[in-house]
């Protein structure tokens, strides 16, 4: 009967008093870890030396004027989205489909643009174009939402497919409006009326999505820190139990979360689509909605810090878009670097919630009863 | 009837990957992983067996291939991919305990991004002096139907004219019901996947069947990347083709309520209301249309996950504890 | 014929978790074969965690235990299935969506053969008297028949000590015979077992003796047919001791909370409260005595609206004398209707607070609807929460500390500081002062005291038969869901409440 008991060497134990400083250092080394790394993959691939490379990245994110702003343009999209995500994963409602939202939000600002060409002035085209590409995303946010509050529907699932339905419906639109006929494709909408174009803001056509963006940020900063529906979500997304012992309504707040969550996706689509492209196709957000679930996460679902993750990762794609194109490699390159950057932030969230701890005989055991 | 003999044929063609990816899928879910990475995956899978075989073909220089390697290369190649992939996913949301979601979106974009690269720059960075990568020798291959195919009529276009990955399909199917309804093993992880506490607190290796199911799981939806490239595709390689048919495998499962023998069937029809809109005439004034017809497939999704939600009934709910990581001490 | 052989002994087993808090302290208890023995004692009394150590779920800390007189060591639930023993804790460890069969063999080794899997529970059942199906999913069960696979279960991997852990608190009186028929055939079948249980009436019935802790120590162990009610419990509480928290008499009492015809049934069907009735005066303490699991938390979550009721009325009278009906009402309908009710519930960190939010913060909980538009005031909880530290000696590294970095009386003093300080006309607190250190327990109760003498109606649910009887003017006991009787705190003698806790009135036979 006197087998040999085999204790484990060590054993985790959960952590959540680490300091603010050690927390960020364990993120910047991942980050600059990955970063070595990603250098030395792309000097193994073009063998161009591995300190040239971060210069290449640097030079293809802010080269030229126009790449600056190209970047900062980019920025602010994922930025815009990430944020839009951010009220649901706050309330711990997993929406990924961001993708989805934003697709609609484009359709419909695209559909505006379309129907209403010579009818009505184009500054009446935007201003039905801002209402209906928010109601459309709202609605998109809102039908997952009805199911998740009404029979606890699988919510990470649920948007997901929302996002194949929008992009089959914005493929039957561009059929329908296709130019010319057979093409398969819109081509910009109304290239010489520009009826319906968004403005430009400060004689610049990259000023609005910059502006609206950080706008977002802000009201996103306030509304979940200072008002009383953000400190619902908070509430509900940490415990729905304390909630309703304080009497909120944990399907009102999830209801009206993701409607505000799917309408500002809309907007992110309304820009997309009004200011940037003027065109709509299938692939407009790019991904960008599955992208903005990591960048929101990565921010810790705080909107300042938000910034720099969406930096991270539009710096790292323009950067290594401009390597892909100078070695004649292919754009998909920036995706392989994300990737990998991406393991590594996730992997070190590990050293900052857990401890391991050196197993002692006996004290190990009583821990655990604890 | 022509048209109906045509039809089953490719909608098997389409389901076949659908079918891999989620099969794969149901195994690692069971476990209570819910792996949102499987759509890159599958492209890993796809990549690596076209390097493996890309490089086997040019070694030759043009001459004949061994039947044996031409298979077993691109089949390991892809297998491997797909484990790394596999034990990836598993180091970081069992071992460091990551977020499942997070994880798995940053997999897929890694994943695609991995196979669109080297998709696309395989050639140049192998200085190999060919103009696109068309694996035809190797795909034919594959594609080898069964030999008394052509001879058995009807019978023969709709049950036997595949490739041998097709039917490895829908034996690893059969295979995956068999062992989650039979064996123990079936039995241990699906109480892994529903409560991992009790199964913990039964002597069973939580960790252990948790990586286990969650890397064969992604080895299998590989070989659906792997099934499209080298049979469906015949061997050519063309950046995003493979599209969002990982997507679809997981919304497979949840059609299939997380059956895998129902995910024969399931991927025929899926593979059947993916093509729906060729054989639907519209005629050429209302092409668009067809793309109303393409959305079924996530409608028809949609409706089943919300259904088995509102009827609750315990059989057809994902595994209890599905998208949570487990940490013995959490209580 | 009491010397029968010990199939297990337990020597000066101890047990201490965390910063010195004792759960057992040099224990002997022996269990011997062919016999049932009752484990009885209060909540807290450190019953369980005895017997997880002997099923493998703690290891003491020193001590030794014998099976069959030979010293063994375990240190895992498997450990403890290899030396036979088996233990059916009070939450199941079933997979819901498979068969009982299915869950049985869990975990076992060898090839999965169902079938004569469930042959062999069907040879189980029919030895002993039990009724399962094996093929019935768990999800369809009935807590008796889930409590039925896990004792199955136990059988199963061989088990010749089985302890059930009050296995009768989840089951209806019918249930519970069948239950008392089957371990009786074990008994008869040479089986060891050990009922944790803290019913009289059960106590008599079944065992054949009785082993009594207090406080973590073993007290002793008596003949069942050779002892009584009054002298178990007598053991049970133990003698009266003298805390001296304050007792300031009612002032300007009025009725302020009529509850009438109370009837609640819970999730799963079990009916918790029985025509519950009883009156609340403004200024007066209501202690609430009751074994764990009897009604209290489903009669405070009935008030406070967050509880459906079958059936009854709870009236709130205010001080002008109008009555508003509360059943029906939700938190914030309550108090939109101006009732300031405030509650202290069980559940600290998953219902009262929010562990990850800091101080500050969960000072809002309650008040952050105050405020005019559509802001949140964060100035005054913020001052709330600093004046609350500085008035209960919270110690806390600052108020933006989350909350669940406190230790348990610090957490406390925050939940309680904040439901006082809206200055209720109803505070309803229950297992206030559990896991606290004497300081807290001291601060928390002259905190009860002040709420008192300021006029609010005070519900004060506990588990330390001392604490209530000298805190209370009233003392409720209840019992099974049933109001068993109302009594002035200040003549109410303790091994009275104890009896009347474990046995309904009626059923105690002197």
């Amino acid at each position: 009967m006197d087998k040999k008991i085999r204790e484990p060497l060590f054993h985790l134990v959960k952590r959540d008093n680490l300091p603010r400083s050690k927390r960020v250092l364990i993120r910047m080394g991942a980050i600059v870890l990955a970063l070595l790394l990603c250098a030395l993959l792309t000097a193994l691939t073009t063998g161009i030396n591995p300190i040239e490379v971060f210069g290449s990245i640097v030079s293809g994110a802010f080269g030229s004027t126009r790449k600056m702003w190209i970047t900062f343009q980019d920025l602010s999209v994922l930025l815009l989205i990430s944020l839009a995500l951010t009220p649901a994963f706050t309330m711990r409602f997993w929406n990924i489909g961001g993708e989805g939202q934003v697709l609609v939000g484009g359709l419909a600002t695209a559909a505006c643009m379309i129907c209403l060409e010579g009818k009505v002035p184009s500054a009446v085209i935007i201003i039905l174009s801002v209402i209906s590409s928010v109601l459309a995303g709202a609605l998109w946010g809102f039908i997952p939402a009805v199911c998740k509050a009404r029979w606890n529907t699988n919510e990470t699932l649920m948007t997901l497919m929302m996002n194949y339905i929008a992009t089959q419906l914005v493929s039957f639109f561009i059929i329908v409006w296709e130019v010319p006929k057979g093409s398969g494709k819109i081509g910009i909408i109304n290239q010489n009326s520009h009826a319906g174009w968004m403005p430009s803001l400060f004689g610049s056509k990259y000023m609005l999505c910059i502006a609206v963006s950080l706008a977002v940020m802000i009201f996103l900063y306030i509304y979940l820190r200072y008002s009383k529906h953000g400190y619902e979500i908070q509430v509900v997304g940490e415990s729905e139990n304390t909630a309703r012992y304080v009497g909120i309504k944990v399907s009102k707040v999830i209801i009206r979360t993701m409607l505000l969550s799917g309408a500002l996706c809309g907007l992110a689509g309304l820009l997309l689509v009004g200011s940037i492209n003027h065109t709509i196709t299938t692939t407009i957000a790019g991904g960008q909605g599955f992208t903005a679930v990591l960048v929101s996460w990565m921010a810790k679902f705080n909107p300042f810090t938000m910034i720099f993750s969406a930096f991270l990762i539009i710096f790292m794609k323009r950067g290594a878009g401009e390597i892909a194109t100078t070695f004649g490699l292919n754009q998909s390159f920036a995706d392989i670097l994300t990737g990998m950057i991406l393991f590594f932030i996730i992997g070190c969230e590990f050293f900052i919630n857990y401890r391991i701890k050196r197993s002692e005989k006996h004290e190990s055991k009583g821990e655990e009863a604890c | 009837m022509l048209g109906f003999l045509s039809f089953i044929p490719r909608a098997v063609g389409q389901g076949i990957p659908l079918l891999f990816g989620c099969t794969g899928e149901i195994v690692t879910e069971k476990s209570g992983n819910l792996n949102l990475g499987i759509p890159g995956v599958m492209y890993v899978g796809a990549i690596s067996g076209v390097i493996g075989s890309f490089f086997y073909e040019n070694s030759l220089n043009g001459r004949p291939l061994n039947g044996f390697l031409a298979i077993t290369i691109p089949l390991l190649c892809s297998l491997l991919g797909s484990f790394l992939m596999g034990m990836l996913y598993c180091f970081l949301t069992v071992t460091l305990r990551a977020n499942q979601n997070v994880t798995g979106l940053a997999m897929t974009t890694f994943g695609v991004g991995f196979g669109n690269f080297f998709g696309g720059s395989l050639i140049k960075l192998s200085n190999l002096d060919v103009p696109t990568i068309a694996l035809s020798k190797t795909s034919a291959f594959f594609s080898a139907t069964l030999p008394f195919a052509s001879k058995a009529g009807w019978f023969g276009q709709i049950f036997l004219s595949y490739g041998f990955l097709a039917y490895l399909g829908i034996a690893t199917a059969l295979v995956v019901a068999f062992i989650l309804k039979k064996t123990r093993i079936g039995l241990h992880l699906r109480a892994v996947g529903e409560s991992p506490t009790t199964a913990d607190a039964a002597g069973i290796n939580v960790t252990k069947y948790k990586y286990v199911s969650t890397v064969a799981g992604c080895m299998i939806a590989g070989l659906g990347g792997l099934y499209y490239v080298m049979d469906y595709a015949s061997g050519v390689w063309s950046n995003d083709a493979f599209g969002d048919r990982g997507w679809l495998a997981i919304a497979l499962v949840i059609f299939t309520i997380w059956k895998a023998d129902i995910g024969i069937l399931a991927s025929v029809l899926f593979g059947g209301l993916y093509i729906l809109y060729l054989y639907i005439p519209t005629g050429m004034a209302h092409m668009e249309l067809k793309e109303l017809y393409k959305m079924i497939p996530y409608i028809v999704t949609l409706v089943v996950l919300i259904i088995t939600s509102m009827r609750n009934r315990r059989e057809d709910q994902p595994p209890a504890s599905l998208g949570l990581n487990y940490f013995r001490e959490d209580r | 014929m009491s010397d029968s052989k010990a199939a297990v002994s337990m020597r000066n087993i101890t047990k201490t978790f965390g910063q010195g808090v004792i759960a057992n302290k040099d224990v002997n208890l022996d269990i011997n074969k062919g016999e049932i023995l009752s484990l009885l004692g209060e909540n807290g009394s450190g019953k369980t965690t005895l017997m997880n150590m002997l099923s493998g779920i703690y290891y003491p800390d020193s001590g030794e235990i014998f099976i069959d007189s030979k010293p063994v060591s375990i240190r895992s639930p498997k450990d403890a299935y290899d030396l036979g023993i088996g233990m059916v804790h009070q939450h199941f460890k079933l997979v819901d969506v498979l068969s009982a069969a299915q869950n049985i063999v869990l975990g076992l080794p060898g090839k999965l053969d169902l079938k004569s899997a469930c042959a062999r529970i069907r040879e189980i059942c029919d030895r002993y008297g039990f009724d399962v199906d094996p093929d019935k999913k768990i999800y369809n069960m009935s807590v008796s028949e889930k409590q039925t696979v896990e004792i199955v279960k136990v059988l199963y991997r061989g088990a010749d000590i089985l302890i059930l852990d009050e296995p009768t608190a989840v089951l209806t009186p019918q249930e519970t015979q069948k239950l008392f028929d089957v371990m009786r055939n074990m008994k008869k079948d040479g089986k060891s077992l050990v009922i944790i249980t803290h019913k009289l009436n059960e106590v008599q019935e079944i065992s054949d003796k009785v082993a009594i802790l207090r406080q973590g120590e073993y007290i002793g162990t008596l003949i069942t047919k050779d002892t009584n009610p009054q002298e178990m419990t007598d053991m049970m509480v133990g003698h009266k001791v003298e805390l001296n928290i304050e007792r300031p008499e009612p002032l300007n009492s009025a009725l302020r909370i009529r509850v009438k015809g109370l009837n609640v049934v819970n999730e799963e069907g079990i009916k918790k409260l029985t025509d519950v009735s009883f009156d609340i005066y403004s200024g007066e303490i209501l202690g609430i005595a009751g074994i764990s699991g009897c009604g209290q938390k489903e009669l405070l979550e009935s008030i406070a609206g967050l509880q459906k009721v079958e059936s009854g009325s709870v009236v709130y009278i205010d001080d002008d004398g109008t009555e508003k009906e509360l059943i029906g009402m939700d938190p914030l309908k309550i108090k939109e209707l101006g009732v300031t009710l405030s509650f202290v519930p069980e559940d600290r960190l998953g219902m009262g607070l929010v562990g990850n939010m800091d101080i500050s913060d969960n000072m809002m909980l309650r008040s952050f609807r105050d405020s005019h538009g559509i802001f949140t005031d964060r100035k005054s909880p913020h001052d709330r929460a600093e004046r609350i530290v500085k008035l209960l000696n919270v110690d806390t590294p600052g108020i933006e500390t989350p909350v669940r970095r406190l230790s348990g009386g610090n957490v406390q003093k925050v939940l309680v500081g904040r439901e006082i300080y809206q200055r209720p006309k109803v505070l309803m607190t229950a297992y206030v002062v559990r896991g606290l250190d004497i300081n807290s327990s001291y601060t928390i109760y002259e905190l009860i005291n002040s709420q008192k003498v300021a006029g609010a109606a005070v519900i004060f649910v506990g588990e330390d038969l001392d604490v209530l009887l000298q805190i209370s003017d009233k003392v409720m006991v209840l019992c099974d869901g049933h109001v068993n009787a109302i009594l002035d705190g200040r003549t109410a003698d303790k091994s009275e409440v104890g009896l009347l806790m474990t046995s309904l009135k009626g059923e105690v036979t002197d």
